[in-house]
């Protein structure tokens, strides 16, 4: 990282920093090869150091999180022979939130004529994110993703498959080719569940050591540089340190910040938002995908939102009421009277813009009077024409389970009803900032999957992400971290009575018990809640000056709240799950402030981060000229200081989305 | 309406165990199981108790995380359904309703409703695996699957590992659980290769925690993935066949 005079000395310098409380800081580089970026990774590859084979049981790497970035980082670090020590907080490596995956997972190929190619894969992820990713990342990612389908495959995930006994494959929202490999609406779990026997396999063959319901509390830094992990184990409540050559975060997306997401109950930022506080960057965390496809919510006692997968644009039609307050059912509606508001805009999408637009567009007509259901919050998302056309037979096998959920979920029968649809918070394409080599600016904290950033840009493609946990889990990770630990080999990891170590734990504990001792009223969960609520209005779908300015002083007032009402009953010496998600949401409260001042700082609108000030025609206006770059935050005493990469593009020219 | 809740309270896994009972005046029919739990302890914490110690984490039928026994029904009354999808429907106002752990030998209670499945995870650790290193895999679309084998293998593949097998079985057998993975691997092309080798260690590793098959059929009633009863015969035939043939594959 260079000072303010380098960005200066650069030729170019990015807006200045109005927040109150923020200030600019100086230009990142993000280490991108040099040259044509399509053979830029296998530049890369062989410029990495190896490790000698016999030698790699004497460097150790710890991993946090088994969902598939982790998983497949601690098998194949495990496969090539390091020692791994990896970490879940579930019960179960399976567990983690890539299992609810749905849709499916993009692999670029041009092996039919639909005319896909690499080439269309980048542009399309690039132009997706609005050009607010690196671009050298989306192409590592393209290149790599014929291998993950080929390995996730040989691992065990029942890929779907064509008569004819080949994989088969179906388009997903924003894009006009057909690269998304499937297993029914399950995907997720398919890989999921093959990755984590493939951790177990590493597990019974001794190379990896296995940690579940362990949470990881903070990081041991020594003298700038991560060497491990303080972690609670949840049962007996123990704190300890645990010290290795190199340490992964692959813990996941935080987009349950918003309390109602379609993340799992436990998601959260604690492990990315511990490692800004000891000094790493984070990119864009205001970018956040509110999934268009979500269900609404319907009761007072909801514990969250659900997703129904995107992939039900391919055959559903969303509509609203022509008329704002309209209460007939859907069934009494005449065709003439229905708004296919996306076909009517969109008409080479239609159905199947992108998400951002999706959600925006529905958000703008639920908030003008045309929201659908019993509490005017939904569209409709409508089979009859498809089952009308394909028979029910078709529709039940390529959905069925996710029409079953549908009906678990609310007790209506989407195949005689239309389903109803609301925005809900999805996606986190802003994390930890990383380089090429997805080293966080913390030496020897890497970073992988969604908990990261990069490839998504402001706005991520549908059956994208599966596809980045993977590739930087089973295919960027066994790289780029061995580079790292190659002249680390005759070292040994940080002792457990080393000062280092020790002043880790004694913070650790510190922190626990400020927040045992509190003895306020509320459990962490009221404040969760209010914290979702004012985070969806203020920072949500669509954002404004004021709302940004109000929600900070919001969650700044709600913080305070919090650690003065906070009130967890029980002990820390065992199992405690509102001491749990207590941790969490103090998390969460700083995080949320940070969002804001983000979202604020960045005057234009691009992918998912929609600043009603700057629209044209309805549309989000991006401003390349000053904003063609990517925030990197970094928490100084308080003070957030905003650094910048530099984003340019190559093989895609600059040009705004259009979708129509 | 009013339930009232007996529910199944263990500090440390030592035990002992014992029922408290509350009541929540103001579930509704459409709340889950679980979202009455969520509702019983904002009370419990309001009151200064301490909280039902639960799991969940999806709270959309596919993490497997969740499993509480509801009147004595592992994940709740009605059949092949998660505890997180089961709703308050069935019950009328003034009812009491019980909740317990998922009861097994093979799954000690860890705090209140929250046990201990790792031995699951052993049994997949032993052999639920296909031994293919990253990078070293073939082209998937050499491996030709039959449509209707990637159907089937994903029928049996469709397995949240939640446990609620185990715990309706009267001898807490984990043959469903096993026979849908043998079956999965065996229907694809990577997995035959170790079939054999794989269907003995499995068998070998869930001798050490679970029970014999009776063929009592419970374990199919529960599961939330549908996985059809013919998972459990596969658990003899894989063995059977390994047993024979002595072979890896
Ligand atoms: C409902 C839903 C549907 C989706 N559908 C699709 C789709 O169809 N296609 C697509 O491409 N993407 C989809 N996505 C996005 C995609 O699933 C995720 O981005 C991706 O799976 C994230 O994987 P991950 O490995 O980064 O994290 P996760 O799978 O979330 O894993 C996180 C891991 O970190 C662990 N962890 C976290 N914090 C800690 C801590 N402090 N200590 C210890 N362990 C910790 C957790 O236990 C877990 O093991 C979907 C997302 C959701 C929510
Ligand atoms: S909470 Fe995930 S299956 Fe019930």
């Amino acid at each position: 990282m260079t000072t303010a005079a380098a960005a200066a000395a650069s030729g170019w310098m990015p807006p200045p920093c109005t927040v109150p409380g923020a200030r600019a800081g100086g230009v990142i580089d993000g280490g991108a090869p040099e040259g044509p970026l399509s053979a830029a990774w296998q530049r890369r590859r062989l410029d990495y150091r190896l490790v000698n084979p016999a030698n790699r049981r004497r460097l150790k790497v710890i991993v946090v999180g088994t969902g598939l970035a982790g998983a497949g980082a601690a098998a194949a670090l495990g496969e090539l022979g390091y020692e791994v020590e990896c970490f879940t907080y579930h019960d179960s490596p399976r567990r983690a939130h890539s299992v609810a995956a749905q849709g499916g997972i993009n692999a670029a190929g041009d092996n039919t004529v639909d005319n896909d190619s690499l080439e269309r894969f980048v542009r399309d992820t690039v132009k997706g994110g609005d050009f607010r990713g690196r671009e050298a990342d989306a192409f590592r990612l393209g290149e790599e993703s014929q291998r993950v389908i080929d390995h996730l495959n040989a691992i065990g995930a029942p890929f779907a498959r064509e008569y004819g006994g080949t994989l088969a494959t179906r388009s997903f929202g924003g894009v006009q080719v057909s690269r998304t490999y499937y297993a029914r609406g399950q995907t997720g779990q398919q890989l999921q569940v093959a990755g984590s026997q493939a951790l177990l396999r590493q597990v019974d063959a001794g190379t990896v050591t296995l940690r579940t319901r362990h949470e990881m509390l903070d990081l041991v830094m020594d003298d700038g540089r991560v060497a491990g992990v303080v972690m609670r184990n949840l049962v007996s409540g123990k704190i300890t340190a645990h010290t290795a050559h190199a340490v992964v975060l692959s813990t996941g997306g935080y987009g349950n910040i918003y309390y109602f997401s379609t993340l799992a109950k436990n998601s959260n930022a604690s492990a990315a938002w511990r490692a800004v506080q000891r000094g790493a960057l984070i990119a864009s965390p205001s970018f956040i995908q509110f999934h268009p496809t979500a269900l609404p919510v319907g009761s007072k006692w909801q514990s969250k939102t659900i997703l129904m997968s995107e992939s039900l644009r391919n055959d559903g039609r969303i509509w609203v009421p022509a008329k704002a307050g309209d209460e007939r059912a859907a069934g009494s509606i005449p065709e003439e009277e229905r708004d296919y508001y996306l076909e009517r805009k969109y008409p080479a999408f239609g159905n199947l813009t992108p998400r951002d637009v999706a959600s925006r567009n529905a958000v703008a007509q639920i908030r003008s009077g045309h929201g659908v259901g019993s509490l005017q919050n939904g569209v409709y998302l409508d089979f009859r024409d498809a089952i009308a056309r394909l028979g029910k037979a078709t529709i039940s096998e390529r959905y069925g389970n996710l029409f079953d959920m549908y009906k678990h979920a609310t007790g209506e029968d989407p195949y005689a009803v239309p389903m109803r649809i609301a925005p809900g918070a999805h996606f986190t394409m802003g994390g930890l900032w990383s380089d090429y080599d997805q080293m966080t600016s913390l030496p020897g904290l890497f970073v992988g999957g969604e908990c990261g950033w990069g490839y998504h840009g402001a706005n991520r493609l549908g059956a994208n992400s599966l596809l980045s946990a993977c590739v930087d889990g089973w295919f960027t990770l066994p790289y780029s971290v061995p580079n790292y630990l190659a002249p680390l080999l005759g070292t040994a990891p940080l002792a457990p009575d080393s000062a280092p170590v020790q002043e880790a734990l004694t913070r650790t504990r510190a922190r626990v018990d400020s927040l045992l001792t509190i003895g306020g009223t509320h459990g962490p969960s009221h404040f969760h809640r209010i914290l979702g609520d004012l985070l969806y209005e203020g920072c949500g779908v669509t954002r404004t000056e004021p709302s940004l300015t109000a929600t900070i002083a919001a969650v700044r007032q709600l913080r305070e709240q919090f650690w003065s009402d906070l009130r967890i009953v029980g002990s820390a010496e065992r199992l405690n799950q509102e001491l749990e998600r207590a941790g969490r949401v103090a998390d969460y409260l700083e995080l949320a402030e940070l969002m804001c001042v983000d979202a604020l700082d960045r005057e234009e609108s691009c992918g998912a981060h929609f600043r009603d000030e700057h629209q044209v025609d309805g549309e989000a206006a991006r401003d390349d000229e000053h904003w063609a770059f990517a925030s990197a935050w970094q928490v100084d005493d308080g003070h957030f200081v905003r650094h910048h990469e530099r984003l340019t593009f190559e093989s895609v020219r600059l040009q705004t989305r259009n979708y129509t | 309406m009013r339930l009232v809740i007996e529910v199944w309270r263990q500090d440390t896994p030592q035990g002992p165990g014992r029922y408290e009972t509350h009541t929540v005046d103001d579930a509704t029919p459409e709340m889950s199981i679980l979202e009455l739990l969520d509702r019983l302890n904002d009370q419990l914490v309001e009151n200064g108790l301490e909280p039902v110690a639960f799991e969940s984490d999806c709270r959309e039928g596919i993490c497997g995380a969740c499993g509480v026994t509801v009147d004595g029904n592992p994940h709740g009354p009605q059949r092949n359904t998660p505890s997180c999808h089961q709703r308050l429907a069935g019950y009328a106002d003034g009812q009491r309703i019980r909740l317990e752990p998922l009861r097994s030998a093979a799954f000690p209670v860890i705090r209140d409703l929250v046990v201990d499945r790792s031995a699951m995870d052993r049994i997949i650790a032993a052999g639920g695996h296909v031994a293919i290193d990253a990078g070293t895999a073939p082209d998937a679309n050499s491996l030709l699957v039959p449509h209707e084998s990637a159907e089937r293998a994903l029928d049996m593949a469709a397995c949240i590992g939640c446990g609620a097998c185990v715990a309706a079985c009267p001898n807490g057998a984990a043959h469903l659980f096993v026979g849908s993975k043998l079956t999965h691997l065996s229907l694809l092309p990577t997995g035959r290769q170790e079939r054999g080798k794989r269907a003995r260690a499995m068998l070998s590793e869930m001798e050490q925690d679970f029970g014999p098959c009776s063929l009592y059929g419970e374990c199919a009633r529960v599961c939330p993935a549908h996985i059809p009863l013919t998972a459990i015969a596969a658990v003899n035939k894989e063995g059977l066949r390994s047993f024979f043939r002595q072979k890896d594959d």
